[in-house]
């Protein structure tokens, strides 16, 4: 039996009165890309956090590699790579010490640090630019720098907060080709949130958000075919506007 | 987990604080002409309003900005322990904080080491300082410099500690402000920096009790007997338990469970 990389089970959070999370349930797996699609204030944001163990759920459980979030967070958070939705680079330091900085906080030593640097950097075509500080970077290099140390401590499971908002058609093109190539290839699972509808793959699997509530998941045809939508715009629209008069 | 892990952490996090600290010259400067400000023209212009009497450390009569130079240290560090939890605030606004704490390392150790990151940055500030205070004639025992490590990297550690406690309960950097008035104003004036306690005895019994258990003051009290090759007993221990108890809110602040995060669904 292969373990999920990511197990979400009847996870509900409010802040005070406010529900911003109701019974969500969710798996992906080793080698799926699953976007998670929901408009602003869906949820989405939150439960990356609790994902992320940014604070904990009073209900549900979270497993990331078959460890739960609370009990064996160490284990779990050593699995887990994030690109959160704000740049959390530091602007005046250079990209090879910013990534240097994050493999020291996973205890990979120096050595084997440059090696995985210089490995993931040339993957985004980003070595030859190394040495400047990223303040000097467009958005869209950012975006490739923080993949990229997302990926040094080889997680199993990736997340990714919206990476795309902001960024041009080429550079877009560029991290969606690459996250996808990573599912496919070293079998990582990905859940990537976004409001971006171009950006899903006819083999993604789908997982609608809206008002903290499950309203669909599944392969994106499975999806499409049950909730009788032509397009994953269709659907979006459908099940977080309902139909219209 | 590995000890290695640990010690690769601790060396990332201090060595980022540095390289940050020496990129922002500006940052350095501006604690510096801080204290030198007081140094030179407040202590300079009270140094004739202000008698202070012969009283330990000090085993002779001394000049104002004599005993106001530890107590300026103090003030370094007090500033940077809030402005180490300014970045904090900062960092969690602009989401460095969450790639900290997403780090597969139990969050009191986070906290711990961003604290020695911060001590070590202001343990920095206080010799460069001390340089600028021997050259104008505010020498101590060379001994002095050496034994003032330790109390400075104590002072720092508390001084820190509180800076992080009161990070966890700030939501936004605005509201930081407001903080930095309520407490650095008070935790200063109403210490031995500026004036000795039996000065302040002398104005008000309720404001002599309140510098006295004044964990500043303490601190104060700590670096200034160590800059004259002397152990303050009760000093240390008052600023240790002041550390234990900041330290030990502060992660209670932030944790994932319990914390003010929580309730101010931080991040989002």
């Amino acid at each position: 039996m292969t373990i999920n990389a990511l197990l979400v089970e009847n996870l509900s959070f409010a802040y005070g009165p406010k529900k911003a999370l109701d019974k969500v349930g969710l798996t992906v797996s080793p080698g799926e890309c699953a976007i998670l699609l929901g408009p602003n204030g869906a949820g989405k944001s939150t439960l990356f956090s609790l994902i992320t163990r940014l604070y904990d759920a009073r209900e549900g459980r979270i497993e990331l590699c078959g460890y739960d979030i609370k009990r064996q967070s160490l284990q779990a958070l050593a699995r887990l790579g994030v690109v959160f939705q704000q740049t959390t680079l530091d602007p005046d330091l250079s990209v090879t010490q910013n990534l240097r900085y994050h493999a020291a906080l996973h205890g990979i030593g120096r050595k084997a640090a440059d090696r995985r640097i210089q490995e993931e950097l040339e993957r985004l075509a980003m070595f030859e630019r190394r040495g400047e500080k990223v303040r000097q970077l467009n958005g869209g290099h950012k975006r490739r720098v923080e993949i990229a140390r997302a990926l040094l401590h080889k997680p199993s499971l990736l997340l990714l907060d919206e990476p795309t908002v902001g960024l041009d058609m080429p550079s877009r093109q560029v991290i969606v080709d690459h996250v996808h190539a990573l599912a496919k290839e070293q079998h990582m699972a990905v859940l990537w949130a976004t409001h971006l509808i171009d950006e899903i793959a006819a083999d993604d699997s789908l997982i609608v958000l809206h008002k903290g509530a499950i309203k669909a998941q599944g392969r994106l045809n499975n999806v499409l075919q049950a909730h009788g939508a032509a397009s994953a715009g269709e659907l979006f629209a459908h099940l977080t506007q309902g139909p219209k008069a | 987990m590995r000890i290695i892990h640990y010690w690769r952490a601790l060396s990332g996090i201090v060595g980022r604080e540095l390289l940050r600290f020496l990129h922002q010259r500006e940052r350095f400067i501006s604690a510096l002409v801080r204290p030198l400000v007081w140094l030179f023209v407040f202590a300079a212009g009270f140094r004739a309003a202000l008698g202070v009497a012969i009283s330990p450390p000090y085993e002779t009569y001394i000049l104002y900005e004599v005993y106001i130079t530890p107590g300026l240290i103090g003030m370094i560090q007090l500033f940077n322990g809030m402005q180490s939890s300014l970045s904090m605030v900062y960092d969690r606004e602009m989401g460095s904080m969450r790639m900290l704490l997403v780090c597969p390392l139990p969050r009191w150790f986070l906290l711990c080491s961003k604290l020695i990151a911060g001590t070590a940055v202001s343990v920095l500030q206080a010799y460069a300082f001390l340089g600028i205070a021997w050259l104008y004639d505010i020498q101590a025992p060379l001994m002095g410099y050496v034994w003032i490590l330790p109390a400075l990297l104590l002072s720092g550690m508390m001084l820190g500690a509180l800076g992080l406690l009161l990070s966890s309960f700030i939501k936004q950097l605005e509201n930081f402000a407001g903080v930095m008035n309520f407490v650095i104003f008070p935790l200063f004036f109403m210490s031995t920096a500026l004036y000795p306690l039996w000065k302040i005895k002398e104005s008000s019994e309720w404001l002599y009790l309140l510098a006295r258990y004044n964990p500043f003051s303490q601190a104060v009290e700590l670096i200034r007997f160590a800059l004259y090759e002397q152990f303050n007993q009760e000093a240390m221990l008052f600023t240790g338990g002041a550390f234990v108890l900041f330290i030990g809110a502060a992660i209670l602040g932030y944790n994932p469970s319990k914390g003010m995060m929580v309730r101010k669904g931080g991040g989002e």
